[in-house]
Formats: structure tokens, C-alpha cells, sequence
């Protein structure tokens, strides 16, 4: 396990300014996740899971203790190598999609890869390869305001997935979508996940995502309250 | 870059009638400098041949006494023609003018005038000093067709002048006049009178003397002579160029408002747009962008407005403006509201300069009002922006 550690927050805790005062969000986290884990952050609503994620995400740093990521910590990057390290390693997943309006369903997906500078034609086999895993093929000239809840979702999964990430982050993939749609979209990561062995961090309450997760780790009040893993 | 480019591109086309709002006032602002500079430079273009055709050709030699605003000191104003100058005297590449104040009495009223003499068979100037050769039964005169309009007189009218000779004695003649001409130069029609140079010289009793010398030759290197004062054709239309300054100087403040109306316009765009699209914002850093980058791809995306009016404003203002080259402006002002060379109709021209000179200022002004706001984003917190949280 040690030696294929993928994730590592020690002591992790992250304050935020409130007024005058401070609040604290994360309250000295330890966790570990090896490679290819399929786990999720599971909360009542304001325990800390975006904050966690973003955190492992480099969008934001600690307050203090380490997080490890890929062998970087994440509170010592410039702007210039957590940039980098989004770029190269990270896939990110949101609840609203966030998807490029203006922007067709193939450009969308392939838009991590022209900033990877990956050449055409190779480019072109990644993101045709990835909208094949999320079963949208027909739908590649089509524009996000088009789609649908779900089908929206899975672009963005396929923009997470193009680059093969080391790591992907989903903060409440299936909140707004139906539970059709949700399990469609789990069941296409769980399988991701097995093909590509890469790492998923969700964050969630839904219970859809709880039972599709191999592990989970439950945040209550910004501490870690029960790291339960699935056996089968 | 490219990439910047190519997303700043989609993301201006995507936002629509916005952008093209935006694109077609900065497109107007863009034609009209243009058209507004051409303008002026075409007038003072015009200006100018017209003074060198009329009036000062490639230069004068003016005595030292002589003041063209004082008419008082053309009594002084008078000298032997130099003798160096023969030469060019004699190939006809310079022609001494000889200045007097007289009197004309058409009607029976009476005007202050200018009497100037002048070789009728001089091809310096488009005066047409020819007719100051025709045959009829008093001094051939020719005027300008201002100066026929103000003393009804017409072609073949004789009327008397009255002048005092070099010892102070009053005289007075007929004169005929053989022919009107038309042009843009105050200075050589109204209240003027060309005579035969040997005829007014003769009248004066100043045989040999000249008030002024004008050449051909713009480039030539001329010598100072004593008593004569060179005046380089640079400073003979140095009225104009001050002219053509003042009138820039009016001129760019109708632009300059409305390309800051222009700019106005963008500015506002990128501040809402940045707050609109917070989202989007965090998105670009998730995928790898910094808030730096993002920063460049928002002040990319401001400046491609100027791109944009370039082409849509080429796309209606090529065709205008050549057509207004073509058919050219009148502005209903005379020569005579200014005191020298204005045509009635206006010529624009466009030079590569001013087109590309416009484009860079409209393109750096532009870029500069997107990165203003833009740099707001460099402060952004991403999470924050990620949730559209930011106010
Ligand atoms: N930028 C911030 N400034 C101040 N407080 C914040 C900030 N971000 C998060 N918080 C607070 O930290 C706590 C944890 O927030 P977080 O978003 O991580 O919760 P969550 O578990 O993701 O909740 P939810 O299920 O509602 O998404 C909340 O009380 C929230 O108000
Ligand atoms: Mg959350």
C-alpha cells in the first residue's frame, strides 16, 4: 500500500477568514489513498468535502499540516507547478458540469489536450476514444446548451478522462441528474476506473454514489469520523 | 497562443450580439478616423499644389522690405532684380513679380487694390498671363474671377486705376480686362490686378525692379543674396500646415470621444463578462490555466474586438472611402472664409501609414481597456469562482 500512495494529508487543516474571526473548515485530517482506489468523501452538508477535494486538487492550499499529492505537496507549489500538475495529473468532475458553452461536445473534450499540445491526429484517437467511454459519438457537434443533465455529465467526464489522469476529483457528479442517469454515470466510472486504474476522490451524500463506492470515508464537523472499506 | 487566439475567438463569436454591438461602434470610430484624417491630409495636399500652381512655386526671393500682411510697405518694398539671377531669369525657371497699391474705379465706386506685374510669358505659374499679350485699346489686365464677381466686371470691360508712381506722383489709366481666371488661391484673386510686368514697371517708373522673385525649382540650392530674404517653399506654406494642426487638433477631440465610447463599451462588456463567468473562469484554472494565463486569454479576448471592427469596418469602409476619394467632399466653405487655398470640394487620402497607424492605436487602446478589468481575475480565488460565488 505505501509504496503506490497516491494521496497524503497529515494533520491537514484549512481555516477560512469570517469577519474578524476564523472558521475552521478541515480540523487535522490524516488520510491515504493508493493508486486506483474508487473512494468518496461523505458528509452531511458543510463538513468540509469540497474544501477537502480542492485542496487535493491544488485549487487551494492548506492552513496548515502537508498534503501529498503525487509526490508534491500542494501547500509549496508555485501558481506555475499546481497549474501544471491540474494540467498533467488532475481530472476534475463538478456538480454543474462547468462545461464551455460556447464550445461543441468534441471541443470541450479535446480542450485538455490542446493544452498538453498532444498532435493532431493522436489527439483526434484520444478524444473520439474518450467520448466512445461515455457513449456520446453521435453528439460530437453538438453544443452543451443542447444536451441534456445527464448527457452534459458525461461530457465532462470525458473532458476529466481524455488526458488519462492520475487522479480524478468528483464534487456531487450526480446531483442534478436523475437516478437513471446517475447509475448510467457511475457505472461508466466504476468501469473507467478498472480499465485505466485511475484514482476517483468523490465527494458526496447521495446514496446512489455511496453504494457504488469502494471505500468511504465519512467527514463529520471537518474531521475524519469513519474510513470504511468495501470488501468483495 | 494559438490556442488563446482560437478560444478568444469562439468565446467573442459566442457571446454575439454583444460583441457585434461592441464591433460596429469601435468600427465607426475606426472609419471615421480615417476618413477624418484623409480629409486633412488630402486638403493639405491640395493646398499646397494649388499655392505652388498659383502662387509661390518651388520658392520666393521677397525684398527685404516686403511684408505680404502690410501693405504699406510695398512703397519700400522694390529693388533692382539681382544680377545673379539672370540666368535663371533668362531660361525662365524664375520670374520677378513687382508689387504696387493702387485704386480701381469700377462704377464709378472705388477699391484699394493690388497691382502686380508680371513676364506674360512665364510658365512658372498657371496664371494665365498670356492674355496680358492681347492687343486692345488700354493695358491688358487679368483678375480672378472672386475679384470680377465683388467689381461686376467682365471679360472685355475697361475701367480706370489710379497709383502713385516711384516719385509719389498720382497717375491714373484704362485698363482692359482680357481674361477671368478661376482658382482656389485668395491671395492671387481678390482684390487684384495682373499687369504686364514691362507695363507696371513703366507706370511706376521702377524699370528693372521686382518686389518679389518666384523659381521653379523646389530642390535646388539657393543662394542668400543681401537684401533679399529667402523664403523656402517649407516656410511659404507654413500658414497651411499650422492650419491643417489646428484643425487636427478639433478634429481628433469628435473622435476621440466617440472612440471612447467605443472603449467604454468594451470595458463594461469585460467587467460584467467577468463577473458572468466566474464559472468559466474557474474552469480554465481546473484544467491547468494559471489566473495569469486566464488574465491573457480575457485581455486577448477584449483586444480581438478590434480585430473584428478592422474587418467588419473594411467591409463598409473601403468601399466608402474610395468612393469618397472618388467623388471627393464639399464643405461649403470658401477660400476666401479662410484667406488661402481651399478647394470646394475636398480629395481625401489614405495612406498605408494612417490606415496601419489607426489600426495599431484602436488595436493597443482596446487591449489595454480588456486588461484593466482582466487583471481582477489574477485576485480571483479559484474555488470560489468555481462556484459563482464571487461578487
Ligand atoms: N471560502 C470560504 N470562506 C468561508 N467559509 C467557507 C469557504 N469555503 C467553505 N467554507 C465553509 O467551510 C465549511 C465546509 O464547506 P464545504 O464546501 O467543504 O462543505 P461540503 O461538505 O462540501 O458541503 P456541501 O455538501 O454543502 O457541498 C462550510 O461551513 C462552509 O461554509
Ligand atoms: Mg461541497
Amino acid at each position: 500500500m505505501e509504496d503506490n500512495l497516491i494521496i497524503k494529508t497529515e494533520k491537514l487543516t484549512k481555516r477560512f477568514p469570517m469577519g474578524k474571526s476564523e472558521f475552521t473548515a478541515l480540523k487535522g485530517i490524516d488520510l491515504s489513498l493508493g493508486t486506483g482506489e474508487f473512494a468518496g468523501l461523505i458528509g452531511p452538508s458543510g463538513s468540509g468535502k469540497t474544501t477537502l477535494l480542492n485542496i487535493v486538487g491544488s485549487l487551494d492550499t492548506p492552513s496548515e499540516g502537508k498534503v501529498i499529492v503525487l509526490d508534491r505537496s500542494i501547500g509549496n507549489l508555485t501558481a506555475k507547478e499546481a497549474a501544471r500538475l491540474r494540467k498533467e495529473k488532475l481530472g476534475f468532475i463538478f456538480q454543474n458540469y462547468n462545461l464551455l458553452a460556447v464550445h461543441t461536445v468534441y471541443e470541450n473534450v479535446e480542450f485538455p489536450l490542446l493544452l498538453l499540445h498532444i498532435a493532431g491526429t493522436e489527439r483526434k484517437r484520444m478524444v473520439l476514444d474518450a467520448l466512445e467511454w461515455v457513449g456520446l459519438t453521435d453528439k460530437i457537434k453538438q453544443k452543451p446548451p443542447q444536451l441534456s443533465g445527464g448527457e452534459c455529465q458525461r461530457v465532462a467526464i470525458a473532458r476529466a478522462m481524455v488526458k488519462k489522469p492520475s487522479i480524478v476529483l468528483a464534487d456531487e457528479p450526480t446531483a442534478n441528474l436523475d437516478a437513471a442517469n446517475s447509475h448510467n454515470i457511475l457505472q461508466t466510472m466504476v468501469k473507467l476506473n478498472k480499465e485505466l486504474k485511475t484514482t476517483f476522490l468523490f465527494a458526496t451524500h447521495d446514496e446512489k454514489v455511496i453504494s457504488y463506492l469502494k471505500r468511504k470515508i465519512y467527514l463529520l464537523d471537518g474531521k475524519l469520523d469513519k474510513d470504511e472499506t468495501v470488501s468483495n | 497562443m494559438k490556442l488563446a487566439l482560437k478560444l478568444a475567438y469562439k468565446n467573442l463569436i459566442g457571446a454575439g450580439l454583444r460583441t457585434w454591438l461592441n464591433v460596429i461602434v469601435l468600427s465607426f470610430s475606426f472609419v471615421l478616423i480615417i476618413a477624418a484624417k484623409g480629409i486633412l491630409v488630402g486638403w493639405d495636399r491640395q493646398a499646397k499644389l494649388d499655392m505652388t500652381n498659383w502662387e509661390i512655386g518651388g520658392g520666393q526671393y521677397w525684398n527685404i522690405n516686403y511684408d505680404p500682411y502690410d501693405a504699406f510697405t510695398l512703397e519700400d518694398a522694390h529693388a533692382p532684380v539681382p544680377s545673379q539671377l539672370g540666368a535663371d531669369i533668362e531660361a525662365g525657371d524664375m520670374i520677378p513679380v513687382l508689387i504696387a497699391q493702387g485704386t480701381i474705379y469700377p462704377e464709378g465706386r472705388m477699391q484699394s487694390i493690388l497691382l502686380k506685374g508680371i513676364d506674360p510669358d512665364q510658365t512658372i505659374l498657371e496664371l494665365p498671363t498670356r492674355k496680358l499679350d492681347t492687343l486692345v485699346g488700354a493695358t491688358p489686365v487679368i483678375i480672378g474671377s472672386n475679384m470680377a464677381r465683388a467689381n461686376k466686371l467682365e471679360v472685355g470691360d475697361y475701367v480706370t486705376i489710379r497709383w502713385r508712381d516711384a516719385n509719389g506722383t498720382f497717375d491714373a489709366t484704362d485698363i482692359c480686362i482680357t481674361e477671368i481666371f478661376s482658382t482656389n488661391v485668395p491671395t492671387v484673386d481678390l482684390a487684384q490686378v495682373w499687369l504686364p510686368m514691362d507695363s507696371l514697371q513703366s507706370m511706376l517708373l521702377l524699370s528693372g525692379e521686382a518686389t518679389l522673385l518666384t523659381f521653379r525649382d523646389r530642390e535646388k540650392p539657393r543662394d542668400e543674396i543681401a537684401n533679399w530674404k529667402l523664403m523656402s517653399y517649407k516656410a511659404l506654406v507654413q500658414d497651411i500646415e499650422e492650419m491643417i494642426k489646428t484643425k487636427s487638433v478639433g478634429q481628433s477631440i469628435f473622435y476621440t470621444i466617440l472612440l471612447l465610447l467605443a472603449l467604454l463599451a468594451i470595458f463594461d462588456t469585460q467587467v460584467l463578462s467577468i463577473f458572468r463567468r466566474q464559472k468559466e473562469i474557474g474552469t480554465y484554472v481546473a484544467l491547468g490555466y494559471t489566473r495569469r494565463e486566464v488574465v491573457g486569454l480575457f485581455t486577448i479576448e477584449g483586444g480581438m474586438h478590434a480585430v473584428l471592427a478592422a474587418v467588419v469596418g473594411a467591409l463598409y469602409g473601403i468601399p466608402l472611402l474610395i468612393w469618397f476619394a472618388r467623388t471627393g467632399i464639399t464643405l461649403g466653405v470658401t477660400s476666401a472664409d479662410y484667406g488661402f487655398a481651399i478647394a470646394d470640394t475636398m480629395y481625401p487620402v489614405y495612406s498605408g501609414t494612417l490606415v496601419i497607424g489607426t489600426t495599431l492605436v484602436v488595436l493597443l487602446t482596446t487591449t489595454i481597456v480588456s486588461y484593466w478589468p482582466s487583471r481582477k481575475i489574477a485576485r480571483m480565488n479559484p474555488t470560489e469562482a468555481l462556484r459563482g460565488r464571487l461578487q
